[in-house]
């Protein structure tokens, strides 16, 4: 069973939809317990992320989102999932993240149109499981005002250019995250579901 | 680099497409969800689905076609169409839908904005302006609502920056001049609202051509192009539209390829010919 966690952030239908596509069994949860009892948790997310922080700690899912990343279970961040992941936010004042990367995420420059919303092109830099089957130059479908700005050049699986060279997937073992969502990017985008599939069936 | 997105609208009218439509192949023509699914595989960048009766027994009708659309479609949906309250919007996101378009409500309770994007993030509300020239307007457009039948005093371009400053993350605008002309987009109207906001601009009616869609992309500064009658009755693909702007040197995302789809062997000429 994969968690798909719910913090009042966005809409979940699509990312449900996508793992039934990819034959993962899914369950919309918004308890510490039931993020414990998954098999792979994937933390969605459109909005705010000061908002979005607030909410994680009012329903008290920190602690488990953080176990889950050193557990070794599958992570896999989306969106503002990924910029979650990272340690402070300046959107709309300072925010603390997650901490699970080290990193900060910052606004587009103003000159700028944001949201960066539309079909950017992938520049993979690393391989990762999740990754598999998607070829460099990929169209992934964005739509972010804030990116990530790891502080450890290694954990950048693959980028994009919008003004300037931005993170698109960060990841490491078992914590994968996309800038992009890829439940919206059509074929393509759904192979990340697909590996993670792949991936929980090969642990079986 | 960002593609400029092309984006095909649907007009529903009852849960049914409305205008007719050559997808000969198709079994359900009407369905708007077959409709998207033809889209989707054509290359589309994005759909719209435009509910053109917008009472609320249609806008139930509306939710289980965004629903159904979601589970089949893995693409971005925008709906738009008699949105008046924040239930409207949430109810159109929970089903599945990215973005809601507001028009008229936007402009009678321009709070609406604030608080919808406020809620569920300016990336998920778009403003859609009909605009009209009118030589009183500073900028020379008068903002229309209710279909384009009631005047409403606003300057277009005052009121797309006034919007995106409620909280409009993108917007959609219709020269009401153009649209159904077939004649081109209103390149000046798109290049000054592109230019006066901070948000994407999404151009809207008058297209006839390919020329037309390169046009406002490149000197129209339009982030993405809406278009219905030249793709729907089958004038032109969404693969000639992106190889023609591609050879114009707008960026655009190429046409994927099918999955499965074998690559051409002299072994296979002639054989089962392709469905598009």
């Amino acid at each position: 069973m994969v968690a798909i966690v719910d913090y009042r952030m966005g809409n979940l239908h699509s990312v449900q939809k996508a793992c039934a596509q990819a034959g993962l069994r899914s369950r919309i949860v918004s308890r510490a317990t039931d993020i414990r009892q998954a098999r792979a948790v994937i933390l969605p997310g459109v909005g705010a992320f000061g908002q979005a922080m607030q909410h994680l700690v009012q329903q008290r899912l920190i602690g488990a989102l953080k176990e889950t990343a050193d557990s070794g279970k599958p992570f896999l961040g989306v969106c503002l999932g990924m910029q979650l992941l990272f340690e402070t936010s300046e959107e709309f004042g300072q925010h603390r993240g997650l901490g699970i990367f080290p990193g900060r995420v910052r606004p587009f420059p103003r000159n700028l149109k944001v949201p960066h919303m539309g079909w950017n092109s992938l520049s993979l830099k690393r391989p990762h499981a999740w990754l598999r089957g998607i070829p460099d130059g990929a169209y992934m479908y964005f739509v972010h005002s804030f990116y990530c700005v790891p502080a450890e050049r290694d954990l950048i699986l693959a980028t994009t250019t919008y003004g300037r060279e931005v993170a698109a997937a960060v990841g490491r073992r078992n914590v994968c995250a996309t800038q992009f969502h890829p439940e919206k990017s059509q074929t393509l985008g759904l192979t990340v579901y697909h590996n993670l599939a792949r991936d929980l069936a090969h642990k079986e | 680099m960002l593609a400029k997105r092309i984006i095909p609208c649907l007009d529903v009218k009852d849960g049914r497409v409305v205008k007719g439509i050559n997808f000969v192949h198709l079994r359900d023509a009407g369905d708007p969800v077959a409709q998207a699914r033809v889209y989707d595989r054509a290359g589309a960048d994005e759909l719209v689905f435009l509910d053109i009766t917008a009472s609320w027994e249609s806008r139930q009708t509306m939710i289980q076609v965004v629903e159904r659309c979601a589970d089949q479609i893995f693409m971005p949906l925008t709906v738009g169409g008699g949105i008046r309250t924040v239930a409207d919007i949430r109810a159109l996101l929970q089903a599945g839908a990215d973005k809601i378009s507001i028009n008229t409500t936007a402009v009678q309770q321009p709070d609406l904005l604030h608080r919808a994007s406020k809620m569920f993030g300016t990336s998920c509300i778009v403003l859609a302006i009909d605009a009209r020239r009118r030589s009183g307007k500073k900028s020379g457009w008068e903002v229309f609502i209710h279909g384009g039948r009631t005047p409403t005093g606003l300057d277009a371009v005052k009121w797309a920056k006034r919007g995106v400053a409620l909280g409009a993350g993108e917007i959609l605008l219709t020269s009401m001049d153009c649209d159904g002309t077939q004649n081109g987009y209103d390149i000046e109207l798109t290049r000054t609202v592109s230019r006066a906001v901070s948000v994407p601009v999404i151009a809207s009616g008058g297209a006839g051509t390919l020329k037309h869609l390169a046009e406002v992309l490149a000197q129209g500064r339009a982030d993405a192009v809406l278009a219905a009658s030249i793709f729907h009755y089958g004038k032109y693909t969404i693969d000639q539209a992106k190889r023609y702007l591609a050879r114009q040197r707008v960026p655009i995302r190429p046409v994927p390829p099918r999955r499965g789809k074998q690559k051409k062997s002299p072994q296979r000429r002639g054989g089962r010919r392709e469905k598009i």
